[in-house]
């Protein structure tokens, strides 16, 4: 056995492992941890395959902010563990039907897949060798060419995102004092100030 | 490709020093370590006083617009890794799709300074 199928095993029992325990473990903030393991190992696993892109993107994407953004969204529920303890029995009859029926259509679906003649050699042909191109200048090579169509949606699916979460969670507090720094740069001190000449007992 | 696994040899070696090292010193210390605990030690510590609430408390919905709109531009920067690698060889088509994805970012980023999502209050 060679070190790569060693490192191999080794991610593959922590990648599955962590996601086991994602889902089993009781609080989520424990859960969006192993998540992030299992990511990291997937990251290696990606590594083994020759997909060095891939898993640099998976680091920096996934590990780096997405689960982050999991970790912000765990503690903005707000769970109550105890009451959500106590409900589990009552909805446990409704998760084995739907987990049973996504159990159903998945092996329907797999038990009806053919691969489709000549896809094998389609794929081989939008690929460059590995041992020319490395990994990320034949991604480059493709994703702005080739698809270009895709590329440009993605970037129109980022637009709406960004603006959706303005619309959606933007809200601005009225009475807040803000810093115009502009103004504070335009201030005239000549303007700002006015010397009165206040006579003795009268005031203003 | 052996040759890019070589590469990532010592990537490996530190993966395994580090889990190796954090065993270690977590093993130890569940094995060595004296144990004698106490309901006032092993409560929450908070400067002396008891402590006032849960640590899962809710956060303000902000810190998540400002995690989302990180992600966004996080993935508009992976993009742009491949572009820049595979520059040279690249044709107009592939320059300019970048660069049209690019402005339609720029709307979106131009969107978010308008509307004051950058500022925190």
């Amino acid at each position: 056995m060679t070190v790569a199928d060693l490192a191999f095993y080794a991610f593959a029992l922590v990648t599955v492992t962590a996601g086991l325990l994602v889902t089993v473990s009781k609080n989520p903030v424990h859960s969006v941890l192993w998540l992030i393991l299992a990511f990291l190992s997937s990251a290696g696993l990606f590594v083994l395959l020759g997909a060095e892109f891939v898993a640099m993107l998976l680091i920096i994407v996934y590990v780096g902010a997405v689960a982050v953004l999991f970790l912000f969204v765990v503690m903005m529920l707000d769970i109550d563990f105890a009451e959500l303890k106590g409900e589990m029995a009552k909805y446990m009859p409704l998760a084995m039907l739907i987990g049973v029926i996504i159990l159903m259509q998945l092996s329907l679906g797999l038990g009806a897949w053919v691969q489709a003649e000549g896809a094998m050699g389609l794929r081989q042909a939008v690929t460059p060798d590995m041992a020319e191109v490395e990994n990320t200048r034949a991604l480059g090579l493709l994703i702005y060419d080739k698809y270009i169509l895709l590329f440009q949606l993605s970037g129109l699916i980022l637009l709406v995102a960004m603006i959706g979460a303005i619309v959606l969670t933007l809200r601005h507090r009225t009475n807040v004092k803000r810093q115009n720094i502009l103004h504070q740069m335009w201030r005239d001190p000549a303007e700002a100030m006015e010397l009165k000449d206040v006579k003795p007992g009268q005031g203003l | 490709m052996d040759d890019l696994l070589r590469e990532y040899l010592p990537i490996l070696i530190f993966l395994a020093l580090a889990v190796g090292l954090g065993l270690v010193l977590l093993l130890s210390a569940a094995i060595l370590a004296v144990r004698n605990p106490d309901p006032e030690k092993v409560s929450a510590y908070e400067c002396g006083f008891n402590a006032f609430d849960d640590a899962r408390m809710k956060f303000d919905v902000r810190f998540y617009l400002v995690s989302i709109l990180f992600i966004i531009f996080d993935l508009e920067v992976a993009f742009l890794f491949p572009w820049a690698v595979a520059f040279g060889e690249m044709s107009m088509a592939g320059f300019w799709s970048m660069m049209v994805f690019l402005g339609v970012l720029t709307v979106g980023f131009a969107y978010e300074w308008k509307k004051g999502a950058l500022e925190w209050e």
